[in-house]
């Protein structure tokens, strides 16, 4: 309801929904009288002050007429629309509550019912159930279930294929039970917010028929009906038509806003307005590291509302360095890397003490100059190839278009960097699979192509976020294998993203370890197995089963979740899941050396009871 | 339960062909594969959630209950977790179903006031719990685990896999543990089978799989494990 005050469109359709609803209400007990007083001295009348609407041809006040009708008005739409409604609901669920065939049957009747034309099909039931107000309900009602039969349908199929579904047929739940506890509910929101609108169409469709002579017939009256009488004399009293005519447009554009101004506030995501509090970094005044790829100082990625997933990181990353950053979903690696890459969705912002890419401060290039860069000397490698590639586009034109935008290449000569590049990651007969399209490609395929295209400039940094998280095992070990030649061959640094411990410890030299959006640990890959300091990374490494596990015991298993980034608190993020947490975790742990390319942010890093806790 | 000769066609393709596989009461059989083996489509047919041609004996179809991969996915986001996990228990009296929908909670270990909490609520691994617990609910003779670990984190995955087997243990289970992870499949199971474009490749006591495996692909597929560097 607030959202819907928030809207000028919203404002606006609920006064005159509550304007209609209210002379409902009132409108026949206080004006009913005066519709009805016969005059035959005042007949057709225009405006004036004692009628300001003009009268009837039997002296009836038009205004009082008007008002007096919105009732009925109101009442007849309502009714069609239930109608309308409850019968393409009973429509729309069907096909999923019937067996297959059947369901067929009823999808395939209520799409003949689509495409005929809906004021024909209004027209033809109200014609064929009799002349008058019943018939035209009807009429109406029939016109409105097809499309919302069609609507409930495309809902409940995508429900209806939902696993929740799956598994109550699973365990024996009656079809009709599922309709009702699982489809419905699920669909529920959209339709409301359909009927609102369908309520708005309804009562101008109804004022269309009574007016067309189809619907409400004399003695009785509504607006369409009121119309009609009126629009005999519109050339001579244009105020006896008009009147009626705005109560009919007045009212239905009231629904049909509520109805659009409910969609929209349902649509928006919950992001909402806060303000942002950026943190504010003073840039690092130490002496730049020269011989660093990326040079990353206070990294920070803050949220309106004061949710920051990522808080304070620090990298470096030697040439030819291949780094893994490994965390559970929502550790902030991934925003990390985005961070890095310049590619933070609104309405996050980045702000960073230093962020050095091959020498040059990031943060002081304009837009244009920082894309280049980027785009030249880093490549990004995603965990879903499909979703980096053009489907319509050929893969070798992909690519050479990196070529043609960042380094101004000709076609010709674009093109054949793309199939030698094609032919550096290992694609067998690259001439003819540079002209077919990502479809052609299979999944190991499709990450070469995403991970040829880094390839095109000269890459200084390689991200690659999860990206063998949707590969087989297999492919996966033939990736990891391409990453660490390519490293090899440029010279290139990498990053390299996962939430596997045991792929990171295959490929990376140096590991840094995330959780709630800091860096935790940092340490030589040689030290994982054996030599990590804390608790989460210890947990992390005996929580893995491999291929020596001794069945008999169970896994090591952390109690307990992850913090979401609004929820961190100011302590220790870990400590509610750690079993050394103590008073002194109520202070946050600053990350410290703790040995050769080792640190730690832990109060109880080496010491005795940590060795014993995570046995 | 004994599966002979399966198969399973998609109009022109074939997704499972002539499998034949052996779950003894009480065992727990993994089935390990690459994505497009089959490995799912079995999953399904066990269950009924497709047509196939073949013959399945020894345990009531009625009585086969499934754990899906997303358990984001798996529960209704409008019914809280109590009338999720009662959804199984229409056999019962309706006064006896709540005592059991806490009974079946404690089982996975949850709190009996999850019973009034919603989905969303719940962190990954609890809804997995959850869905653990609804399934049990059916005391199914069969129960089959699809991939019910990769959609979770690396820190609950343990402990997943820990209740798995200790409920397994417990309830003397016959279950069909299906995933792509080797090591997680040897953890949990007895006897490991191996499918490769939809035909079975391998089949044997799940050390012997692991330690002596007899098959190419196989090899293949251990040699592509991540192991910890040590």
């Amino acid at each position: 309801m607030r959202q819907l005050l928030r809207t000028p469109t919203g404002v606006i359709g609920l006064a005159l929904v509550a304007a209609t609803v209210i002379l409902a209400i009132v409108g026949p007990p206080i004006w009913g009288e005066a519709a009805e007083t016969i005059d035959a001295g005042a007949a057709l009348q225009g405006a004036s002050a004692e009628h300001l609407l003009g009268t009837d041809n039997l002296g009836r006040d038009i205004l009082a007429r008007v008002l007096a009708a919105t009732r009925f008005s109101l009442l007849l739409a309502v009714l069609a629309t239930v109608i309308g409604v409850g019968l393409g609901l009973l429509l729309g669920v069907l096909p999923s509550v019937l067996p297959r065939r059947a369901a067929r049957l009823v999808t395939g009747a209520v799409n003949a019912l689509v495409a005929f034309p809906a004021l024909l099909l209004a027209m033809f039931t109200a014609v064929v159930s009799g002349l008058g107000a019943r018939g035209a309900v009807l009429g109406i009602g029939m016109a409105i279930a097809p499309g919302f039969a069609r609507l409930t349908q495309t809902l409940a199929a995508s429900v209806a294929g939902a696993d929740y579904v799956a598994a109550a047929r699973l365990l024996g739940v009656p079809r009709w039970k599922i309709a009702t506890r699982h489809v419905l509910p699920n669909i529920a929101e959209p339709v409301i917010l359909n009927v609102t609108a369908v309520l708005g169409t309804g009562l101008v469709a109804m004022a269309g028929m009574s007016f067309l002579g189809l619907g409400v017939q004399p003695p009785e009256y509504d607006w369409g009906r009121l119309l009609n009488e009126g629009f005999g004399r519109i050339y001579l009293d244009p105020v006896v038509a008009l009147g009626p005519a705005a109560a009919i447009i007045l009212a239905g554009l009231g629904f049909n806003m509520v109805g659009e101004a409910l969609a929209k506030s349902a649509a928006r995501t919950s992001a909402s307005a806060g303000p942002v509090s950026a943190a504010e970094v003073a840039p690092d005044d130490s002496a730049p590291d020269a011989d660093a790829v990326l040079e990353v100082k206070d990294l920070t990625v803050t949220f309106p509302g004061g949710v920051t997933p990522v808080r304070g990181i620090s990298l470096t990353l030697a040439p030819g360095e291949i780094v893994g950053l490994v965390g559970e979903s929502g550790s902030g690696k991934s925003l990390s890397a985005f961070a890095i890459g310049g590619l933070v969705p609104y309405p996050g912002t980045v702000t960073s003490g230093r962020l050095r890419l091959n020498g040059t401060e990031l943060t002081e290039l304009g837009q244009a100059k920082r894309r280049k860069l980027l785009g030249t000397s880093m490549a990004m490698v995603f965990q879903d190839p499909m979703a980096s590639l053009n489907p319509a586009l050929t893969v070798g034109g992909q690519l050479a278009e990196v070529a043609t935008v960042h380094q101004g290449a000709k076609r010709s000569a674009a093109w054949a960097r793309a199939v030698d590049r094609l032919k550096h990651v290992r694609i067998p007969d690259p001439e003819k699979r540079a002209r077919q399209h990502p479809h052609e490609f299979s999944g190991g395929m499709r990450q070469r192509a995403v991970i040829a295209i880094g390839l095109m400039g000269s890459p200084k940094l390689i991200i690659a976020d999860e990206p063998t998280t949707a590969l087989d095992v297999t492919v996966q070990r033939q990736i990891l294998k391409l990453l660490r030649e390519v490293s090899a061959d440029t010279g290139a640094a990498a990053l390299f993203i996962s939430h596997d411990i045991a792929v990171v410890s295959e490929l990376c030299h140096r590991v840094v370890v995330m959780y709630a959006g800091r860096i935790v640990e940092e340490l030589p890959v040689s030290e994982l197995a054996g030599g990590a300091a804390h608790p989460y990374t210890k947990a992390l490494v005996a929580s893995l089963p491999d291929l020596d596990t001794d069945k008999g015991e169970p896994l090591a298993a952390i109690p307990g979740t992850q913090p979401a980034p609004a929820e961190a608190g100011t302590g220790c993020a870990f400590a509610a899941r750690c079993a050394l947490a103590d008073q002194r975790c109520g202070e946050r742990p600053p990350l410290k050396e703790f040995g050769k390319a080792h640190t730690v942010a832990c109060w109880h890093a080496g010491t005795v009871e940590i060795e014993v806790a995570t046995r | 339960m004994i599966i002979e000769n399966l198969t399973v066609r998609f109009g022109s393709f074939t997704a499972v062909e002539n499998l034949t596989l052996e779950i003894p009461p009480g065992s727990v059989v993994g089935l390990v594969g690459e994505s497009g083996s089959g490995k799912s489509t079995v999953a399904k047919a066990i269950c009924g959630l497709v047509r196939y041609e073949g013959r399945m004996s020894g345990v009531d179809p009625k009585r086969v209950q499934l754990v899906f991969q997303d358990p984001y996915a798996s529960l209704n986001p409008r019914m809280t977790v109590g009338a999720s996990v009662e959804e199984g228990l229409s056999a019962l009296p309706r006064g006896r179903r709540k005592d059991e929908v806490e009974r079946l909670l404690s089982l996975v270990s949850l709190p009996p006031e999850f019973a009034g909490r919603y989905p969303r609520e719940l962190s990954g691994g609890q809804r997995q719990r959850v869905a653990i617990a609804r399934a049990l609910g059916a005391r199914p003779e069969l129960l089959v685990a699809d991939e019910i670990t990769s959609a979770l984190d690396v820190s609950v995955q343990g402990a997943v896999l820990n209740l798995i087997r200790g409920l397994q243990a417990e309830l003397g289970l016959s279950m069909l543990f299906i995933s792509h992870n080797l090591a997680v499949v040897r953890y949990v199971s007895d006897v490991v089978a191996v499918m490769h474009r939809g035909r079975l490749v391998e089949i044997g006591p799940a050390e012997r799989v692991v330690g002596a495996p007899e098959h190419a692909y196989t090899r293949e597929l251990l040699a592509a494990v991540p192991r910890l560097r040590h």
